[in-house]
């Protein structure tokens, strides 16, 4: 015989540790099983789409560094993408390929936290995050390099990057791409054969292909459901056309499947590196054009393959110095649309796993 | 290269499915009316050569004379895209059909549209405020917002 139960309303966060910041999570539980989720967004929320109305085109670059701020230089690029369409700028050749080399460098960067956070919120606490963070501080020390900066990074500027490579780059990044795949490696052989992860993810949080396309999913969310999209490779911009790589593609859509597609993609942002280091031709970064950029009257959307999914900027211009209009498509946040599904049906523990693989940012969920 | 679809031609098949639906359209993009839609973009996801599947994202702008809601559609199948607007002329209490039973991913959205602009999607299963709170004083995105 059952035994009668009464559901229990329980508010997880905005002060948790596993929320990735601050996000709440109302939940109704059975017992130990999620029966309903209802999540509250907005504790964030900075109108950063409000602001950049009343900002100049160059400036609006700092505000697309708090969005996913884990991922800053994917937000530069897809906002300074957007603004080049707008006003018809073109990008020097070698700007574009610094421009896909820190791109990239920051996919992986985003990537490691995602998997250093899944670990945490498994209950192996600090220790693996630690593997995965001590990486990633190398890529941030590229940046520094680079701009200065090493999270708030302002690299891109609309018609090309801020400045040219300082030489010790290139050796540094030599370095790095070089012990990347053992550093991988290692990681993985922490995880991808673990019975305990094998155990708390496979078949936990399940999306299938046809609720991700028709939940707007992009990214590792839609790639682990076996649904295989990437703008990158459907609509090649920069010059991803001339560098070779593969989309990895998951098949059942779980948690697992998430992790999985994620630790396959750094490998293949290191292979596009590798291309990009082999190509990249002496030149200017930079296009000259006037710091004030006046886009005619009009408007255009353009999307990058961020590391969270599809992000883009659709920008009205009415012809001034700053948009009459920037609308921001954060994939952090169309991703939370399938939250409830996923959730449904399974144990407080295996949400907060679940909710860790969806690598929302809350930054760009608010915006 | 994902391929855009012209506006002109997508007015063209619009007006043989949904008569009288179409505005205006260019190379770029068709506009359509308000009260139809949702007609419109649920022919657009079912019509076999079109095949828009994927609702990239929902936008609204403000005209001051009118709203302009703006929808990025794809086809991963046929890797196209395709670009529709409808004009909204109430300023008090503009209207539309949501389109979450057509895609669960404008659910979100749309949200966030009414949060900050102000617009109502009638049919929308959850319709409030998503990343203000609620009583909060008007539509901020809106061009005549006064703190």
């Amino acid at each position: 015989m059952a035994i009668r139960t009464e559901p229990v309303t329980i508010n997880m966060g905005p002060q948790h540790p596993s929320t990735h910041g601050v996000f709440r999570l109302r939940v109704t539980f059975d017992g130990e099983v999620v029966v309903d989720v209802e999540p509250v967004f907005g504790y964030l929320h900075r109108g950063t789409e409000k602001l950049a109305e009343e900002r100049s085109y160059v400036q609006i670059v700092t505000l697309t560094d708090r969005l996913d701020y884990v991922s800053s230089m994917s937000n530069n690029l897809a906002y300074v993408r957007s603004v080049e369409k707008l006003a018809g700028l073109e990008v020097p050749e070698r700007g574009q390929y610094l421009r896909v080399i820190s791109a990239e460098l920051q996919r992986m960067a985003s990537h490691f936290i995602a998997t250093g956070f899944m670990l945490q919120e498994l209950g192996a606490f600090g220790t693996p995050l630690m593997y995965c963070f001590r990486e990633r501080e190398r890529i941030l020390e590229l940046f520094e390099m680079l701009c200065g900066a090493r999270i708030t990074l302002s690299y891109m500027r609309p018609g090309g990057v801020l400045q040219d490579a300082p030489e010790e780059f290139w050796p540094a990044l030599d370095t790095l791409i070089g012990e990347m795949p053992r550093y991988i490696d290692e990681l993985e052989g922490l995880i991808t054969t673990n019975e305990i992860v094998l155990a708390r993810t496979r078949g936990i949080g399940v999306v299938p292909p046809d609720l991700a396309v028709s939940g707007s999913l992009t990214g590792p969310m839609l790639r682990a459901s076996g649904v295989q999209w990437d703008i990158r490779k459907a609509d090649p911009y920069e010059i991803y056309d001339r560098v070779e790589f593969e989309i990895p593609i998951g098949y059942d859509g779980d948690t697992y499947d998430r992790y999985y597609v994620r630790i396959q993609e750094m490998r293949q942002s290191i292979r596009i590196i590798e291309q990009c280091v082999e190509q990249i031709e002496e030149g200017p970064v930079l296009t000259d054009g006037p710091f004030f950029v006046r886009p005619p009257v009009g408007d255009a959307y353009a999307a990058v393959e961020g590391p969270k999914g599809e992000l883009g900027f659709y920008l009205v211009s009415d012809g001034g110095i700053s948009p009459y209009r920037c609308k921001i498509r954060a994939p952090s946040f169309i991703n939370l649309t399938v939250l409830r599904d996923m959730l449904v049906g399974w144990k407080l523990a295996d949400l907060i796993i679940i909710f860790g693989s969806t690598d929302v940012v809350l930054g760009e969920v608010d915006r | 290269m994902t391929r855009v679809v012209a506006g002109t031609d997508l007015a063209k098949r619009i007006a043989l499915h949904v008569p009288g639906s179409v505005v205006t359209s260019n190379s770029s993009e068709a506009s359509v009316r308000s009260d139809a839609l949702h007609e419109t973009l649920r022919f657009l996801r079912d019509d076999e050569d079109l095949d828009f599947q994927f609702l990239n994202s929902v936008s609204a702008v403000d005209y001051v004379e009118y709203f302009e809601l703006v929808y990025h559609l794809t086809s991963l199948r046929r890797n196209s895209s395709c670009v529709v607007k409808s004009r909204l002329y109430s300023r008090d209490e503009p209207t539309v059909q949501s389109v979450v039973d057509l895609w669960r991913g404008a659910e979100l959205q749309e949200r966030e549209i009414f949060d900050l602009m102000g617009i109502m999607f009638e049919g929308h299963p959850n319709m409030k405020r998503i990343l203000l709170w609620e009583g909060f004083p008007g539509h901020p995105l809106r061009k005549d917002f006064i703190r």
